[in-house]
């Protein structure tokens, strides 16, 4: 067949197939086609084209309506059997459980260094300032000073949006940041797990050392459940990507770095709920100064009790039941 | 081959074919993203001038929004296109051309952060140069490409002529020649065209403009033309 002649018979097919794939915003107008038909013809079209040599310009023309119809044929639907509510109560939870060894290991370049540079700078009084400038150092102490008749600054609702904002760009960026780090064989999100922990230890010991107590832990108690934990979560899910680069078993490095990063991803979803809550928290709760402070510890332990049984609890009778 | 087309052969037995993008374009739709996003930060910071302190802490949180979902929302609900991407005619696909989707997208803009390192995207750039397919570290842990989206051509109109029956001994190839010449009348000169139907003056023993028209003609009979 002539290539003329090719063109004449199929064109009106490869028309309709081409305004059907242009008309697709507005549904109404849309004329009914079945396009896994249309698109088979179009591919076994190409094929022919292709193989009877006909013109680069026909060839092009099919490759690119082929290419259209493939992304629209192909396009990958979430199957959102189980959704976000069976994510939240049994996903997470499971994602984080199935991958204890990054999160032990999190935790510990988290709080180890914290440990150790808490009780450092309890006992020692200079060795704050390893790790703050003075004027850190300055700020943080008239932040949380018993003295002061209300925590931090002077502070109404405004105030308490503009620091949900801070801490939503600030907070959450951390911990992006150090998951992120992670895909660079670890070394990022190792880096910022350990910086984090080494910061935070040396004000909880500082803070305990000049004997600010009172005001600190209440604040701290609340969101800390849920913002320390996250950037141990963000931290492992970073460890995840690293360690499919380092040890990436019976795959090529970037198969397993494909394959972790989904994983990651079931634990970094959840992260980043837990950041835009803590980030609520610390704003509209933490922060009220008139609250009493046994009422704002009791809630606090209560939120880090919560927390754990989350991660302990919730979705296993649902991880027994397929399993078996 | 040194070139960066990447084919797929997708369930049907058809190869898939699509250039990727190398850094120079990606580098300045990112810029151009750059300058948009900064332009919507500056009209929201105008906006909520009169907002106070509160409207610092909305500015905030459209600042993160902006910086880390941006390109999320343009990649999966734009077809792969943000408006930076559009400019230079790319738009991030799934290795199999597929559609990139909300998970992989999400990677491949968290981890952005790690290819920017330690400045510049540094990292980014190095892994585009190392790879085949010129993928940066987020590209590689999400499954994705960035390739050039073709555009629709215009059919071409071909001259008019008397299709004419060519000789008998013409190879496939040279066949393939003349229809070419036919094809892209449009893109090389005239005088170009005639050189070139010159040079085989000692077959169809015919100069310029006829030797020109002879093998429109016969490139156009070729096509499947009769007089």
């Amino acid at each position: 067949m002539k290539q003329r002649d090719f063109e004449n018979r199929y064109r009106d097919s490869w028309d309709q197939l081409e305004a059907w794939l242009r008309a697709d915003s507005n549904k109404a107008e849309t004329a009914v086609l079945d396009l896994p038909a249309a698109y088979r013809s179009l591919c076994q079209q190409l094929a022919m084209a292709k193989e009877r040599q006909y013109t680069n310009r026909l060839i092009d023309h099919l490759n690119q309506l082929v290419m259209s119809a493939h992304h629209r044929v192909y396009r990958q639907e979430t199957l959102r059997r189980k959704g976000w509510l069976h994510y939240l109560l049994a996903g997470f939870p499971q994602a984080v459980r199935a991958n204890s060894r990054a999160v032990i290991l999190a935790s510990a370049l988290f709080l180890l260094p914290g440990l150790i540079l808490g009780i450092g700078t309890y006992n020692n009084d200079a060795l704050v300032y390893a790790v703050m400038s003075p004027e850190q150092v300055m700020g943080f102490e008239s932040m949380y000073d018993p003295g002061n008749r209300v925590l931090g600054r002077e502070r109404d609702s405004d105030t308490d949006l503009f620091m949900f904002g801070f801490y939503i760009k600030n907070n959450i960026g951390i911990a992006f940041r150090t998951f992120a780090g992670g895909v660079l064989f670890g070394l990022g999100s190792i880096f910022f797990l350990v910086f984090n922990g080494i910061y935070i230890g040396a004000a909880f010991g500082h803070i305990t050392r000049v004997g600010f107590v009172s005001t600190f832990y209440p604040f701290v108690i609340g969101h800390g459940a849920f913002e320390l934990t996250a950037i141990v979560l963000a931290g492992a899910a970073g460890l995840i990507l690293g360690r499919s680069l380092v040890d990436p078993g019976q795959h090529r490095r970037t198969v397993a770095l494909r394959l972790a990063s989904v994983e990651a991803m079931k634990i970094m979803y959840g992260t980043f709920l837990m950041l835009v809550i803590a980030a609520f928290l610390e704003a509209f709760w933490s922060s009220s100064s008139s609250t009493p402070i046994a009422l704002k510890l009791g809630v606090g332990t209560a939120l880090w009790l919560l927390v754990f049984a989350y991660f302990i609890l919730a979705g296993r009778k649902e991880g027994a039941a397929s399993a078996s | 081959m040194l070139d960066t087309t990447y084919n797929v052969e997708t369930p049907e037995g058809i190869d898939l074919r699509a250039r990727a993008a190398g850094p120079v374009p990606r580098i300045l739709a990112y810029a151009v993203d750059v300058f948009y996003r900064s332009l919507i930060l500056a009209a929201i910071g105008l906006a909520l001038l009169f907002a106070g302190v509160a409207g610092i802490g909305i500015w905030l949180v459209c600042a993160f929004l902006l910086e880390w979902f941006y390109p999320v929302f343009f990649e999966v609900l734009r077809r792969g296109q943000t408006p930076g991407k559009k400019a230079f005619g790319l738009m991030v696909v799934n290795d199999n051309l597929t559609p990139v989707s909300w998970g992989a997208s999400f990677v491949r803009n968290l981890l952005r952060f790690a290819d920017f390192m330690p400045f510049a995207y540094a990292t980014g750039v190095i892994s585009m140069a190392l790879g085949r397919h010129f993928q940066r570290l987020g590209d590689l842990a999400a499954g994705t490409l960035v390739v050039y989206r073709e555009e629709e051509k215009a059919p071409v109109a071909l001259p008019d002529s008397t299709p004419l029956p060519p000789p008998q001994n013409l190879q496939q190839a040279d066949q393939q020649a003349l229809v070419s010449l036919l094809e892209r009348h449009d893109d090389l000169s005239e005088a170009r065209q005639r050189e070139l139907a010159n040079l085989l003056e000692p077959m169809t023993r015919k100069r310029d403009n006829e030797a020109l028209a002879y093998l429109r003609s016969v490139g156009s009979w070729l096509l499947g033309g009769r007089g």
